[in-house]
């Protein structure tokens, strides 16, 4: 195997601070640019530290080294968080980030492979990027390289078709090269109402999405995402399984970090005022830095 | 002058990519359960380990393809045209045409013969679609020896292209010393009165309308159009300059297709009479291919009909 560099050396601390650091990026990033996704970026942003920071094979000063592990961000409305990441790891530059959604820049609204370092799969319309990542470790195994493709589903994003499609033909070849993550924050932008109109019903609820993975042939296995330790464990374990594909169903909570976003689906796309936006910055930490470019990398 | 018959596009598009897969280990074949039919089921033969049984799921079985690109494969992804253009547009739109993918989508059974199947399996609006995508190459040859060449040229592209096929077996409408010019147009048949433009299979029928037509007096300037994107707009305004009168025929929509892409060229360059002959605003149904080809008026007789309307209007 060849090496990449992986960080490995990080503690578990610091990843947390990597997360925390990460999360008020996203928060200013969005602010800056008065639109974009800050709940599911957050839910995400401790599986996104874990994968760049701990767990995958990749050179950042080599992007498209053809050995490196592959991530898709299939839920790509939550870019902002994917590219938080990449900046604080080396692909671009933390200040970038300021360009998030503007005109002329390489970060778009959805991830962009053919524009953004470190972008394996353009994703967006949902369920694609997920059957790019089927293709490109059916691709991998082709051509007998030994790297590994992660991909990162919504919850929501499950009710699309193509998902399934992908499912099956990933069963029938067993590719135990591909890892499925769903980011189970069980919120979706609007969703099925429940007692109130405010009251949104979760995509799935229980053990529905444990059963439909499972029932597709994939190895599920569950876990909390947002707790470091076991976001490594459990991503490396499904890494190193043999046989088939494995799917993680990863409980998290949307808009993870900040208390008044935990669990609120209007934070889906809202964005932040002054005011919300200085509390949030308080409460992760950065109160100092509230503009785009604040806080360092 | 009677043509010879040539194979199926079908039966080429298979035996060649079989060829190219000889040579080059980047082609891969990726079959969404219809091999047996498109023909894929050649190369499935040749070279199983590079063929990929994407089941009856169109929307994956193109993206899958993209996936496979970015890791240097070249994939042909074979289908019938209606599942690949209507079915898997999305596919196609995000992940394959917008990173500029290196992805040959085969449309097959396109146009209106299509083995009976009826308006759901028949497509005649997807070059207009296909055309309309930014990043898209689209290509719909004639016969057997120009999808041979066809498909290796579009292999040789490094980008998404559309290869527009059809299932039946056709007259020869080329020999072995014609040269597939990718984004060019090619003179069928030098004439004087009135220049057609034909594309994918309805050149031969367009050529044999041009011999009725000959019979009566009239000489047909008759250009074939492979490559419906990139357009050979020199070639276009070349050939419409010869005659300055212009009939499109194409087994396909007239909206948007052949001949929505000519008027568009004309009208820019040189704004002269055109008729655009093929299907418009209709869905297709089921029938055997001569019956087909009446009632929609594409046989040979009914294409020289309509040219010959046309040029009988334009000199009155």
């Amino acid at each position: 195997m060849t090496s990449g560099s992986n960080a490995a050396g990080l503690s578990l601390a610091e990843l947390e601070d990597l997360a925390r650091r990460g999360r008020a990026h996203v928060i200013r990033a969005v602010a800056h640019a008065n639109g974009g996704h800050i709940g599911g970026p957050l839910s995400a942003m401790d599986m996104l530290v874990a994968l760049y920071f701990k767990i995958m094979r990749i050179r950042p000063e080599e992007p498209h080294w053809p050995d490196r592990d592959r991530f898709v961000l299939s839920k790509g409305h939550s870019a902002i968080g994917l590219y938080t990441v990449l900046a604080m790891r080396g692909y671009f530059p933390t200040a970038e980030l300021a360009t998030f959604d503007a005109i002329d820049s390489r970060l778009q609204g959805h991830p962009d492979m053919a524009l953004t370092p470190g972008v394996d799969m353009s994703a967006g319309s949902l369920g694609l990027g997920f059957s790019g990542g089927l293709g490109i470790a059916l691709g991998g195994r082709a051509a007998g390289k030994d790297f590994t493709t992660f991909v990162m589903l919504g919850d929501g994003e499950c009710n699309e078709g193509i998902v399934w499609e992908a499912a099956h033909v990933a069963q029938r070849y067993a590719l135990d090269n591909l890892v499925a993550i769903i980011d189970h924050n069980k919120l979706q932008q609007f969703g099925w109402r429940g007692k109130s109109a405010g009251d949104r019903l979760p995509p799935y609820t229980g053990t529905q999405l444990v059963d439909r993975w499972t029932a597709f042939g994939w190895h599920v296995i569950e876990m909390n995402g947002h707790d470091m330790a076991e976001v490594i464990s459990t991503v490396t374990a499904a890494r190193d399984y043999r046989g088939g594909p494995v799917a993680i169903v990863a409980h998290t909570i949307k808009g993870k970090g900040v208390s008044f976003m935990e669990g609120n689906y209007e934070w889906h796309t809202r964005v932040p005022n002054a005011d919300e936006l200085r509390q949030a910055m308080a409460e992760l930490g950065e109160a100092g830095a509230v503009t785009a470019q604040g806080g360092a990398a | 002058m009677t043509l010879a018959n040539g194979k199926a596009p079908r039966v080429a598009f298979g035996e060649t990519v079989a060829e190219l897969g000889k040579t080059d280990p980047r082609i891969v074949v990726l079959d969404g359960d219809l091999g047996s039919s498109t023909r894929a089921d050649i190369f499935e033969n040749a070279y199983p380990e590079r063929f990929f049984q994407m089941g009856i799921a169109e929307q994956n079985l193109l993206g899958a393809a993209a996936g496979m690109a970015t890791v240097g494969f070249i994939p042909f992804v074979s289908t019938f045209a209606c599942f690949a253009v209507a079915r898997a547009l999305d596919s196609i739109r995000v992940l394959i045409a917008q990173p500029r993918l290196n992805v040959k989508v085969i449309g097959g059974y396109s146009g209106l013969l299509a083995g009976m199947t009826g308006k759901t399996h028949l497509i005649f609006d997807d070059i207009a679609i296909m055309r309309a995508m930014a990043k898209m190459v689209v290509v719909a040859p004639a016969d057997e020896v120009e999808t041979r060449q066809a498909v290796r040229a579009i292999a040789a592209y490094d980008g998404p292209v559309y290869l527009r096929l059809t299932r039946q077996a056709s007259p020869l409408l080329f020999d072995d010393s014609y040269r597939f010019d990718l984004g060019k147009v090619a003179v069928v048949r030098p004439g004087s009165d009135v220049t057609v433009f034909a594309t994918g299979t309805q050149t031969v029928r367009a050529f044999q309308a041009a011999e009725i037509l000959a019979a009566e007096g009239i000489d047909v300037h008759l250009v074939h159009v492979p490559t419906l994107k990139p357009l050979d707009a020199d070639g276009i305004v070349q050939a419409a300059q010869a005659t300055g009168f212009v009939v499109t025929s194409e087994e396909g929509s007239i909206i948007g297709g052949l001949g929505g892409a000519v008027a568009e060229v004309l009208a820019d360059r040189f704004p002269v009479p055109v008729k655009r002959h093929g299907l418009a605003d209709i869905f297709g149904e089921s029938g055997p291919d001569e019956l087909l080809l009446e009632k929609f008026g594409l046989s040979a007789a009914k294409t020289a009909e309509a040219i010959r309307a046309f040029v009988r209007a334009r000199r009155a």
